[in-house]
């Protein structure tokens, strides 16, 4: 890490646990207020939950295992116990779950909830900021409106947790943040402890209909092309540029201390957000999620990522991600990919439904259904339910158990919270939902959504459910 | 008599419209989204594209294609709502769309070509209409869209089996955008879109009152008279203060309104079902997406029954018609009795639209649009299995399913390039 002293890191635990990843010469950072907060850093603190028992249901533990009779035990906010029979510690709610489902807290790794938000408004229309086709430096969090009601429509739709990203008009279009789905007044109240940033990025027809329909570059895929280039290009630079003035400061730092009265302090290069962003991508602190439809697109990108040496975590909206599914599954890269959108925009042309099955398929292969959608993000179960159903029809063994993973551990995976949340293993975060039937239905309903163990949505009480400032 | 298996021999040689062979679909639940309700273990008889027949125990005529439903459920085709499919290939090239009218007129100068009708546009060979149609919609309200005018502009229902003259008579409808999403067409104030409506009223009424800022052109002075005299015309409205200001003015002025988006139709409920007027929605609008919708929720649907109001569900991409199914299911589980979201996307927009006496129901004498399911037909989980348009067994593949099948052959063979 540059410029942020490992000592700071120590004194600063939270701090630096809560953003570990970018590196911030701020103020804030300085050793002379080490009782400061890292800005923007998340202060989201779980409420204290009750010791809850959920009780003899049909668990999908999001791990690929189906528990009949199961019971999952949530304490001090966190997954205690997942199996069968387990006794009840005293003094804990026990939910009787007979005849339903439980499953992780639903993750969409694909959102522009706040950014994007209810109602749609000129006031409010924060979520693509198109005036540059790099804009890097800016962050999705900042345009977060933590009151838009989707977030409560989303909750009700069992998801705990969501990536917001900025929209897809730039080829770099900022950096995405993921949060837990919990009411506040701030996004920091919300922003998921921990989480790296994501860097969104944009093939294709988006950017270059942008900007060439203004005659401005880029204007073609190629022109996209050399967009992306550049910019990774002068941010290997400006690592350069710091690098010397690191070892320019030891050096200085050792003169002074040899007691060389002449020695004069470096001065730091200027900082620049944008290629900041694009350093801490290559240092692997922040996650690339590609939005990319074609598959030859999809290889492009894996090439430029390779030419700069950053790793692609999710290519999102990837309609022919089924063209090209034996080598994201080899590279490790996911898929976030919808049930059944296709042929809006040429490159959509070629979507089929088979998509996700086939993504999922090969060893290693990452499948992820995601939304891109507020109507979408609410029903993420019957999505998955759809391509599910798709699979299985073209011979693919698709149990529940395994496609629960599509909207729960693939998208944790994806995101860099695996070991956080996602699935139903002991020691992970108490994000929980209990479904009144298989959740691969139409007819499913989430009864109740726990968040770090506290159930913020009863479906039987709906007077309790949160409901943002603007729905009043 | 042959089995299903035969059928996709059969179709590789037959054109859309070959004449109809007799089939009797044996041992079905029988959703007939008519009066009869479902009928267990039921056979239904298509002789000459229509239903011959529907009840238990009917015999085969000979040389009939006899499909064994074995107690999986048979529908009527579905819906596909108020759509561009087969107006716009992919919406977003220009080249191929057609569905909206783009008057460019100044500001000051409002222009309506009510006369603009899409259905002569329909390309009945646009490969999204395989993509609805093996999922069991059959047929659609084509609507266009929303451009520069207050008055859309007309469309017709279409049977979707890839007939060249696929309009349905009696369903021609003309639309009308009205509440925020038409204040560029109204000056920025919805209070205009009724100022405007009463000059175009006017100008039908005493032709050449206007002068040479005239909104109408005499064609379009005839084709709104029609709609005067009684016609169908669907308003795009979604504020309950609007929706119910739009229904009285509608009345006054001759007009048989049906409302589309709706989403704060709940809140007049009552006065709608006094006066019959029909509410094509969507079913998933639950968020107050912007101020004309700020009373949105998932149960519109229920409470509009409840009171009594006709529904239709529709969802607005073309590309995704079939996706209306599940607006239905959605629809149940926020408490829509189970027929009464079957209906909303057979015979409640049938009847809607006009065509109610030919399609929409499983009924004798209806035209043979028939869907065969996997399981309940509103589940995600369930597919349709065969269908059948005016009697005629339909293809199963689409250009989706070609790609799907291309990709499987070459990831079994290990060809993945």
């Amino acid at each position: 890490m540059r410029s942020f002293p490992a000592v700071l890191c120590a004194v600063l635990a939270t701090a630096c646990a809560a953003q570990p990843k970018t590196p911030s010469p701020s103020p804030a950072a300085s050793p002379a207020q080490p009782a400061a907060r890292e800005p923007f850093s998340s202060t989201y603190k779980a409420s204290p939950s009750p010791v809850t028992l959920i009780r003899n249901a049909t668990v999908l533990t999001g791990t690929g295992m189906r528990i009949d009779g199961g019971d999952v035990l949530i304490e001090g906010g966190r997954i205690k116990a997942v199996g069968t029979s387990l006794a009840a510690p005293e003094g804990a709610v026990v939910v009787d779950a007979n005849g339903r489902w439980v499953t992780p807290g639903i993750i969409d790794v694909h959102s522009h909830l706040g950014v994007y938000a209810s109602p749609g408004t000129h006031a409010a229309d924060d979520g693509n900021e198109a005036t540059d086709p790099v804009t890097s430096n800016v962050w999705a969090e900042h345009s977060i409106w933590p009151q838009d009601p989707g977030f409560e429509t989303a909750l009700q739709g069992g998801v705990t947790s969501m990536q917001i990203l900025p929209g897809s008009a730039n080829l770099i279009g900022g950096r995405g943040v993921t949060i837990k789905n919990v009411p506040a007044t701030t996004y920091q109240a919300m922003k998921f402890p921990g989480a790296p940033q994501g860097l969104k990025m944009a093939c294709g027809e988006n950017p270059k209909r942008v900007y060439g329909d203004n005659d401005q570059f880029p204007s073609t895929r190629m022109g996209n092309v050399a967009g992306y280039r550049q910019a990774f290009a002068d941010a290997k630079d400006y690592m350069e540029d710091w690098k010397e003035y690191d070892a320019e400061v030891a050096k200085y730092e050792k003169e002074k201390a040899d007691g060389d009265k002449d020695a004069v302090a470096p001065k730091p290069p200027k900082r620049d957000l944008k290629l900041e962003t694009l350093a801490e991508v290559m240092r692997g602190h922040i996650l690339v999620h590609n939005h990319c439809y074609r598959a030859d697109e999809m290889a492009t990108m894996l090439d430029i990522a390779q030419e700069f040496g950053f790793k692609i975590s999710a290519f999102h909206h990837g309609v022919e991600a089924y063209k090209l599914a034996d080598r994201l599954a080899k590279e490790g890269v996911c898929g976030a990919l919808w049930a059944d959108w296709w042929g809006f925009k040429m490159e959509a042309y070629d979507g089929i439904q088979e998509n996700i099955a086939i993504v999922d398929h090969p060893e290693g292969g990452c499948a992820i259904v995601h939304s891109d959608s507020e109507e979408g993000i609410q029903r993420l179960n019957q999505e998955a339910a759809k391509a599910m159903t798709r699979g299985v029809r073209a011979g693919f063994d698709i149990p529940p158990e395994r496609a629960i993973r599509w909207i729960t551990a693939n998208p944790a995976k994806a995101l860099g919270i695996l070991d956080q949340t996602g699935t139903l293993e002991a020691g992970k975060m108490g994000d929980v939902v209990i479904w009144n039937s298989t959740p691969f239905s139409v007819y499913a309903l989430a009864d109740e959504v726990f968040v770090d163990g506290v159930m913020l949505y009863d479906r039987a009480h709906p007077a309790a459910k949160p409901r943002s400032d603007f729905s009043l | 008599m042959r089995k299903l298996l035969l059928i996709a021999a059969v179709l590789a040689l037959a054109p859309a419209l070959a004449s109809a062979q007799d089939i009797l679909i044996r041992g079905a639940r029988v959703h007939t989204a008519g009066s009869a309700g479902t009928l267990e273990n039921s056979d239904v008889l298509v002789s000459n594209g229509r239903i011959a027949g529907v009840g238990k125990g009917l015999a085969a005529p000979a040389g009939a294609i006899v499909v064994e439903a074995n107690g999986r459920p048979v529908t009527p085709g579905l819906f596909g709502g108020l759509t561009q499919i087969g107006l716009e290939e992919v919406s977003q090239e220009e080249s191929t769309a057609d569905a909206e009218l783009k008057l460019e007129a100044p500001a000051w100068q409002h222009m309506w070509r009510p006369e603009f009708d899409v259905t002569p546009a329909f390309n009945a060979r646009s490969i999204l209409l395989p993509v609805a149609r093996i999922e069991g919609v059959t047929w659609g309200m084509l609507a266009p869209h929303p451009a520069d005018s207050l008055v859309i502009g007309q469309g017709s229902a279409v049977t979707l089996d890839g007939r060249f003259d696929a309009a349905l008579d009696g369903s021609r409808t003309l639309y009308v955008n009205w509440g925020s999403k038409a204040h560029d067409a109204s000056g920025g104030s919805r209070a205009a879109q009724y100022m405007l409506f009463d000059q175009a009223i006017r100008e039908v009424r005493e032709p050449g009152g206007s002068g040479s800022a005239a909104l109408l052109m005499p064609e379009g002075r005839a084709a709104l008279k029609a709609y005067l005299a009684g016609g169908r015309v669907v308003f795009f409205v979604e504020r309950a203060s609007d929706i119910r200001q739009v229904v009285r003015y509608a009345l006054k002025n001759g007009v048989k309104p049906v409302i589309a988006g709706g989403a704060e139709a709940w809140l007049v409920a009552d006065e709608l079902a006094a006066a019959k007027i029909p509410v094509v929605l969507d079913a998933l609008q639950d968020l107050p997406s912007d101020f004309d919708r700020l009373g949105s929720r998932l149960d519109n649907a229920k409470l509009l029954h409840d009171a009594g109001v006709p529904i239709a569900f529709t969802w607005d991409e073309s590309y995704n018609v079939r996706k209306n199914r599940q607006l239905a299911g959605n629809a149940v589980a926020h408490g829509l009795p189970w027929e009464a979201a079957l209906a909303a996307i057979t015979s409640g927009p049938a009847d809607i639209f006009g065509i109610g006496g030919a399609h929409g129901r499983i009924e004798k004498g209806q035209s043979a649009d028939l869907v065969l399911w996997s399981g309940d037909p509103l589940e995600v989980t369930t597919v349709a299995e065969q269908v059948w348009i005016a009697g005629n067994p339909v293809a199963m593949q689409s250009r989706q399913t070609e790609l799907r099948d291309r990709y499987l052959e070459r990831l079994k063979s290990g060809a993945t390039r």
